[in-house]
């Protein structure tokens, strides 16, 4: 297990934000704005929270973390590579021919990713499948999923939690990161998804709503709060600005999966703190 | 090989044989329902091991990734609807199950038309199409219940994904004598080399029906229970198409995307001969009774006889 506590994560998301851009820049494809949003949730997560061990990434006491929206690879291969699972190196060669950093998601594409994504709305019942699993086997490991908001029109993502909630499944965690956006729009001009804390509640889940997804300790304090659930599973729902970080790219649809022009690129990384 | 009276459903097979397997310590089995575990009959695993027996209701995409992510943890998982409602989760079996490998056995009862009386929305006819082209998905349909019992049982040891389809209709038991199943072997019933029946499930008793009446015309027809359509028996199938010259593909599902046309592939780079094809036409089922809904379709020993005479005579030409 990696010793967080000295981890400096404010570095940390400094680092991953560039990472992001240059991957997408260099494929010139890609994910940014859902990587941008989500890229404080996940780095406490594996920061202060995931029980893991970059060097035995099949360690069976592991606890899981699944991508559902399987197009944010660039923030989860930043991710793998700032917590010692792949070299930094490694990221120029996003999206590459002969790569381990596909495009989307792919299970064990490096050790780590824990499964297949891209089609999104499977994530929560994929992990709801190891929870029961792991249940089964007694054993203790905690499984987080991240969904987009968008992705909560799926059917699917409903099928998942009422199961859970019906199997009386805990160490279940839903992470939503609520943007606002989806592909082509305003999440409120596609199909409106909130309020997803009435929802998740009606369908039996513990929720903890309207966090600051971009504040550290108030992620932290979420997480926190929803590893300790017992009884039911947790969902976290995260406020976030899509785009995160670079001023022209912030809240704005265009940069859902469109990779930037060199002109974008040269001033998002003015924008981007080393 | 002869029939006997004995008659029992494919889908008869899978409960018993889950238990059978746990209870044997040989497979860590885990099986996921989506409220039909009394018809394809996985319920009964539940009564004899509650826990490893999960049901997600009336949910079949989420049953299909649930069941992926039970895999991932080495439980060899099985999960069990109607053919037709695990068309549902294609997707689902697509990237939760197909694309990481995972070891999922999906076994559908209530396959084809042989629902009968439910009619057409009940009657799947592309299932076969579907789970053959997910790419690394091994595709099996008993022939009897003593192979689908065979069948389970290899594919529950075998890793990967597979889809099985059993049926609703009581056949006649073909293997009295114990199942000679293997994975991606045909199984040659009987011999002859003036045409080759080709065949699946309950086609294959009518194959074997359709041979002795054209062994009372003079045609001698080999019979082949192509059990494992992925992978397929291709040598079987060149060996037939050399030795017998002629070929017949009888199926219960679509024409154009069944076994019949992966038979013809198969032989366009080996050993071209005629062929003929007993299948379903580009057209959905009816209600009425599971022979009658076959009659309807020409999918009788009689639609059988008449695609050999039909080839032995372009063979001849
Ligand atoms: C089943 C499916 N349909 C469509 C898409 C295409 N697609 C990719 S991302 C996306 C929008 C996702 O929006 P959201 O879930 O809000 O993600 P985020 O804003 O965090 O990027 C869509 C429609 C897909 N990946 N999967
Ligand atoms: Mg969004």
């Amino acid at each position: 297990m990696v010793t967080t506590e000295q981890t400096d994560l404010q570095s940390v998301t400094r680092r991953i934000r560039r990472h992001i851009v240059n991957q997408v820049y260099a494929a010139k494809s890609g994910h940014i704005g859902g990587s941008m949003s989500s890229t404080e949730i996940l780095s406490v997560l594996y920061g202060r929270i995931l029980r893991h061990d970059p060097k035995r990434p099949d360690w069976a006491e592991r606890d899981r973390f699944i991508m559902s929206k399987g197009h944010c690879t660039p923030l989860q291969y930043a991710i793998l590579a700032e917590f010692g699972y792949i070299p930094v190196d490694e990221l120029s060669t996003f999206r590459q021919k002969g790569s381990r950093l596909q495009g989307h998601s792919v299970l064990g594409k490096p050790a780590g990713v824990e499964n297949s994504a891209g089609s999104l709305g499977m994530g929560l019942s994929f992990g709801l499948g190891i929870r029961l699993g792991l249940r089964l086997r007694g054993q203790d490991p905690h499984v987080y999923v991240l969904m987009g908001d968008g992705e909560q029109q799926e059917g699917q993502v409903w099928e998942a939690a009422m199961a859970a909630a019906h199997h009386g499944v805990d160490r279940l965690v839903a992470l939503i990161d609520r943007n606002g956006i989806q592909n082509d729009d305003f999440t409120k001009n596609t199909m409106e998804s909130t309020p997803l804390d009435e929802k998740y509640r009606a369908f039996g889940w513990e929720v903890r709503t309207d966090v600051d997804g971009h504040d550290l300790a108030a992620v932290e304090a979420a997480l926190t709060w929803a590893r300790d659930v017992r009884g039911k599973p947790a969902c976290v729902i995260f406020d976030t600005v899509k785009g995160k970080g670079v001023s022209f790219m912030e809240n704005n649809p265009n940069f859902h999966g469109a990779p930037p022009t060199d002109d974008e690129y040269a001033r998002a990384m003015q924008e981007l703190p080393a | 090989m002869t029939t006997v009276q004995a008659t029992a459903a494919t889908r008869d097979a899978l409960g018993p044989t889950l238990v059978r397997l746990q209870q044997s310590g040989a497979v860590d089995l885990v099986v996921v329902d989506a409220d039909l575990g009394k018809s394809t009959t996985s319920r009964k695993f539940k009564d004899a091991y509650p826990e490893r027996f999960f049901t997600v209701g009336v949910a079949e995409q989420n049953m299909v990734s649930v069941a992926g992510g039970l895999a991932t943890l080495g439980y060899t998982v099985f999960a069990s609807t109607f053919a037709v409602f695990i068309e549902h989760a294609f997707d689902q079996l697509r990237m939760s199950v197909a694309q990481p490998r995972l070891n999922v056995k999906i076994v559908a009862s209530h396959g084809g038309v042989s629902t009968g009386e439910d009619g057409a929305s009940a009657q799947s006819i592309e299932d076969i199409a579907l789970f053959s082209s997910l790419a690394t998905f091994k595709v099996g349909v008993p022939a009897d219940v003593v192979e689908a019992e065979a069948m389970i049982e290899a594919a529950a040891k075998d890793p990967g994904p597979w889809y099985i389809r059993t049926g609703r209709p009581k056949l006649p038991v073909l293997y009295t004598d114990g199942s000679r199943y293997e994975i991606g072997k045909a199984g040659r019933l009987r011999e002859g080399n003036d045409v080759t029946l080709v065949a699946y499930g309950l086609m294959v008793e009518r194959a074997l029906r359709a041979a002795d009446v054209l062994a009372a015309e003079g045609i001698q027809a080999r019979v082949l229970n192509i059990a494992t359509i992925r992978p397929l028996d291709t040598a079987a199938l060149e060996a037939a198409a050399r030795e017998t010259g002629a070929i017949v593909v009888a199926e219960e599902h679509l024409s154009h995307t069944g076994l019949g046309a992966m038979a013809a592939q198969a032989l366009a780079t080996r050993h071209p001969v005629p062929m003929e094809f007993v299948a379903i036409p580009d057209r959905y089922g009816e209600s009425g009774t599971w022979d009658q809904v076959l009659e309807i379709m020409g999918l009788t020993p009689q639609g059988v006889v008449e695609a050999a005479r039909r080839v032995v005579a372009r063979k001849r030409a």
